[in-house]
């Protein structure tokens, strides 16, 4: 049975016939909306944004309204959009599909966003790795240009606002968005500290600046479109539209699904959208939104209250439906929608170890904790896997982890500590028996799947 | 000064209130009312960079009801405070009305700990062979605020020990903890970024730009600020442990800008020089030419004896040698912006004794805009003030030449004045009797009838009055070499020999009572009161003079600069 899609913002993605070029976009209806909201107020187009309740799609599900909202318009400095293309959350693979399949979607989104904020300038900020990506988003623009969609007196009002493409270099941190501010300076990808540094008052340049992920700002062109309050009625309260989840792993057939918020369970996503488990395997664990989010045990209940309905709920992992609520209330997030999925084949030490070693890869280096602490989970969770363990080295692991979140300058640190924090916890007793296992000389594979 | 006109605020911190300059960055203001909140990376005179997250402290702000705007009062009827649910660096927040700090709460505590132990995971820990050691933040504070001992038995980052950034500044790269503040000093303060990180995470390292170095003459500030013994003065690399060593506030005489000093001492011998704080003058800054000044003490040219007549003589004979010659015929002095204000109110009384023309000299150069100002004597200001100029002198001593000429002059008095560099030559100082009072030999001496040995700022106490009319004094530091006198004993002295009345060398107090009361912008000046940051003087008599200086930090010219006039000279 296949699973219930709702495709706004991937109406058009893996399309048959569907190509990025400007004439198949306004072909399709393309283009309209940015000519509709060119009339209106630019507060108007902010209050409608702010009655959506969109909730930024880039991991920290801040309401965008809300962002905006903050944006200091008295300044008299410069404002600047910028869309934040740099997606490379591990997981993560949503905004790809929106950047080469259909980019004048986010062009629109843009010109849109930029209309209603008043930018003066906008950039888009592309992760180096998408290297047609940046080539198919700057012919997008070259022919936006040339219908005078982008550029000088758009559509032939006194507003102009024009788009450069940015290319990021391969950090991790420049998707942190004051992290991506220094890189698009031409600096060091150095996260700023907030306060003072927040985007929207002292962004780029030290001017008012948003910064908006790809997926929120082409979600921008739909809120104009049906309005703010229709919007606000798809999804569930507090979390309203469509998450595009993006599952990776050990599932049959991993993909994404536009799905409204909420209208699914995590299981039916698993089972109806991806085909199961692999043959004779079963499902072990999830990463729910991208790889930093907290994990989840297959098998492990939550139950409380629910805020939205008021009714009790008892969940397993398959049970939780798609929305950043009931994800919040089970111990995690739903974030970039990323789903990272473990079934019984993994050893969730070495899981662990990868982790820890992609976060001390990323480190910028800035703050002590983040710069150290997962430098040093790395090396801790390596030797764990090479066979020296030690009993006490998983607690200190955990510690290490608390040592981190909370007391870096950017969210970096959460990032690098959640999933240990989270799987410590979960998955301790398999850990030490496998200290306990090499220690004695044997190898460690409880499930009995050969090891690749 | 600007603190009283400031606004003053109550912050509580641990449950105790106090009064703080409103705005004031916290990590100050908790130091303003002896709390101490421990940091690396901050530094009161460089941006904030937050980077370091050991001054995370509890913060909070009394809750006010959202419909009502009224405090919320919690059962005791005290105002409730909202804590934010994250520690906050206090580096980045500053001083309001009813901030709530907690600096030694657990979660403080905790968050120290944490970080001293991070601090110290990749850190080589070797503080026996470290230079910084006795003066180490890494030291300190992991002592005051860590847990005492490690977890960490991985394997430590091995990071290049001696790279040279530039001729006077060694790194070690595993010493570093990556505060940024030598970067930021380069970038913000000299204005000449040459330092930044390579590579990411744990692995950065601390280099120079590729093709750059670190040549400025400030680069030796990064030196000071360097919380840890990453950055190493070449000069004083494992010379000394830093705890054998005394500091002792002193000036520098490099120009008339009069940075604050500190000169570090061991059993009579110095090892280096370091800036002192002084918000009204060098912040906390200095040059590295200024450092390498305490050379001179023991300098290859260094005069040891009293020598009359190219002969050793003893102080005695040398004093009478210079009374007969101030007897000969008609007497110059050469006076210096180099002597203290002490020596030149005795070659004051000296000249009321026995009267000559006084003649100075005006030594002028580059400045840099900066600490180094175009005046390049300590002390032009003090001539002035006690009257031994009314104006500014002349860059040579042409007058004094003409006089020699004519016959005019039969003894010459000089204090430390090279006068052949002034444009004297051999011949017509042979035409004349040279005294010569300097620490130094020089061109001139050879031709000096009488030399008395003097001693270095390092070795005398005294006063100066910089390009602000800012007196600020200086403390002995070494002593000098054995059988020295001050300038001012032997002027004393001669004094004596002159008037006939018994000679004692004075204090510093003692002529202090008197220059207080002869010259009015002294007046009320007692020496032993003169603040460590010094004390600002009564300009105005001087306002329309053409002094060389031109703008510096914490320096506007009052007059035209007469910057273009001196060049020629």
């Amino acid at each position: 049975m296949a699973i219930k899609e709702r495709r706004i913002v991937y109406k058009h993605v893996d399309e048959e016939g569907y190509s990025n070029d400007i004439d198949c976009y306004i072909k399709n209806g393309g283009y309209e909306v940015q000519k509709k909201a060119f009339e209106a107020k630019p507060e108007d187009l902010r209050q409608e944004v702010l009655n959506s309740g969109l909730r930024g799609r880039g991991g920290a599900g801040f309401p965008t309204g809300m962002k905006w909202k903050f944006l200091d318009f008295k300044s008299g400095k410069p404002i600047y959009l910028v869309c934040n293309a740099d997606e490379s959350e591990p997981g993560t693979y949503k905004d790809r599909q929106l950047l080469y399949q259909d980019p004048h979607q986010l062009i629109e989104g843009m010109m849109i966003s930029a209309f209603a904020i008043g930018a003066k300038q906008s950039f888009i900020y592309i992760r180096g790795e998408f290297i047609n990506g940046a080539r198919i988003l700057e012919a997008a623009i070259e022919e936006a240009r040339a219908k005078n969609l982008v550029g000088d007196n758009i559509l032939g009002s006194d507003y102009s606002c024009d788009l450069i493409v940015h290319r990021g270099a391969g950090a991790y941190i420049c998707g942190e968005e004051t992290g991506l501010i220094e890189s698009l300076e031409g600096k060091r990808g150095y996260p700023r500290i907030k306060p003072p540094y927040f985007p929207a008052a002292l962004g780029l340049y030290m001017c008012p600046t948003i910064v908006n992920n790809v997926e929120t700002l082409c979600q921008v062109k739909h809120i104009i479109d049906m309005g703010g309050e229709e919007f606000s009625k798809i999804g569930v309260k507090g979390d309203s539209g469509t998450h595009i989840m993006g599952v990776s792993g050990l599932v049959q057939k991993p993909g994404y699904f536009e799905i409204e918020a909420g209208a699914c369970t995590f299981g039916e996503l698993l089972y109806d959208g991806c085909g199961g488990p692999l043959p004779g395997r079963k499902f072990k664990a999830v990463i729910p939104g991208g790889l930093s989010m907290k994990i989840l045990k297959w098998g492990e209940r939550f139950k409380g209250k629910h805020p939205n309905t008021g009714e009790d709920f008892d969940w397993g992992v398959e049970d939780i439906p798609l929305d950043s609520i009931s994800m919040g209330l089970c111990g995690t997030a739903l974030s970039t929608g990323g789903a990272i999925i473990m079934d019984d084949s993994v050893d969730m030490l070495e899981a662990m170890a990868n982790i820890n070693a992609f976060y001390a890869h990323e480190s910028c280096g800035q703050c002590t904790p983040c710069r150290e602490g997962s430098l040093w989970m790395n090396k801790l969770s390596t030797r764990m896997t090479s066979g020296h363990g030690r009993e006490q080295d998983v607690p200190l692991l955990l510690d290490i982890a608390d040592q981190i979140a909370g007391r870096t300058i950017c969210a970096h640190g959460e990032a690098a500590a959640w999933p240990v924090q989270s799987a410590v916890p979960k998955f301790k007793d398999e850990y030490l028996d496998k200290i306990k296992k090499q220690a004695n000389g044997e190898r460690y594979n409880p499930a009995g799947f050969p090891l690749i | 000064m600007a603190d009283s006109e400031t606004k003053q605020v109550t912050i509580n911190i641990d449950g105790v209130e106090h009064r703080v300059p409103d705005g004031l960055n916290l990590v100050d203001a908790c130091e303003g009312v002896g709390v101490e909140i421990p940091h690396y990376c901050y530094h009161p005179k460089l941006s904030v960079a937050g980077n370091c997250r050991m001054c995370l402290v509890e913060m909070g702000m009394p809750m006010r009801d959202r419909a009502t705007g009224e405090p919320v009062l919690d059962d005791a009827g005290a105002p409730k405070i909202g804590w934010m649910p994250k520690p906050a660096i206090a580096c980045a927040s500053k001083a309001m009305p009813g901030l709530h700090i907690k600096t030694k709460s657990d979660l403080t505590k905790e968050c120290r700990e944490g970080v001293m132990e991070f601090l110290l995971v990749n850190h080589p820990l070797d503080c026996p062979i470290c230079d910084q050691a006795g003066e180490c933040r890494l030291q300190e504070f992991a002592t005051d605020y860590g847990r005492g001992f490690s977890r960490f038995v991985e394997e430590k980052n091995v990071k290049p020990k001696r790279t040279k950034l530039g001729p006077r500044v060694i790194l070690d790269d595993e010493r570093c903890i990556l505060c940024s503040r030598c970067v930021r000093f380069c970038e913000e303060i000299d204005e000449n970024p040459v330092l930044g990180f390579t590579e990411r995470g744990s692995h950065s390292t601390l280099s120079c730009f590729p093709g750059k170095q670190l040549d400025s003459n400030y680069s030796l500030n990064t030196v000071d600020i360097c919380p840890v013994g990453a950055l190493t003065s070449t000069d004083f690399r494992f010379k000394m442990r830093v705890w054998f060593l005394k500091p002792t506030p002193s000036i520098c005489t490099e120009s008339s800008v009069g940075v604050n000093t500190e000169v570090w001492t061991r059993e009579g011998k110095i090892y280096r020089i370091t800036p002192r704080r002084n918000d009204a003058v060098n912040d906390t800054w200095m040059t590295d030419s200024g450092r390498s000044l305490y050379q001179q003490v023991e300098a290859e040219n260094r005069m040891k004896s009293f020598r009359v007549d190219g002969n050793k003589a003893s102080l005695g004979e040398a004093v009478q040698r210079v009374r007969e010659l101030l007897t000969v015929g008609p007497v110059a002095y050469v006076a210096s912006g180099h002597m203290s204000v002490e020596d030149q109110w005795m070659l004051r009384k000296l000249a009321e004794a026995e009267p000559g023309a006084i003649h100075f000299v005006y030594h002028t150069g580059e400045g840099d805009g900066r600490l180094i100002s175009k005046d390049k004597t300590p002390n032009l200001r003090g001539g002035l003030l006690t009257g031994l100029i009314k104006g500014i002198p002349d860059a040579h001593l042409h007058s004094l030449r003409d006089k020699l000429e004519a016959g005019e002059i039969k003894t010459i008095v000089s204090f430390g004045e090279d006068i052949v560099k002034a444009g004297i030559s051999p011949e017509l100082i042979k035409k004349a009797n040279l005294v010569y009072f300097g620490a130094l030999r020089d061109d001139c001496t050879d031709y000096a009838k009488v030399l008395l040995p003097a001693l270095t700022v390092f070795e005398r106490s005294g006063s100066f009055v910089n390009q602000q009319f800012r007196l600020q004094k200086f403390s002995q530091i070494v002593p000098g070499p054995a059988g020295l006198l001050p300038t001012t004993a032997l002027l004393a002295r001669l004094i004596g020999e002159i008037t006939g009345q018994p000679a004692t060398a004075p204090s510093n107090p003692q002529m202090w009572r008197e220059i207080a009361a002869a010259v009015p912008q002294f007046s009320g000046v007692e020496f032993a009161k003169i603040p460590t940051t010094g004390l600002e003087l009564d300009s105005s008599a001087f306002a329309t003079l053409p002094f060389v200086e031109e703008k510096g930090w914490h320096f506007e010219p009052v007059a035209e600069p007469a910057g273009a006039q001196s060049s020629h000279h």
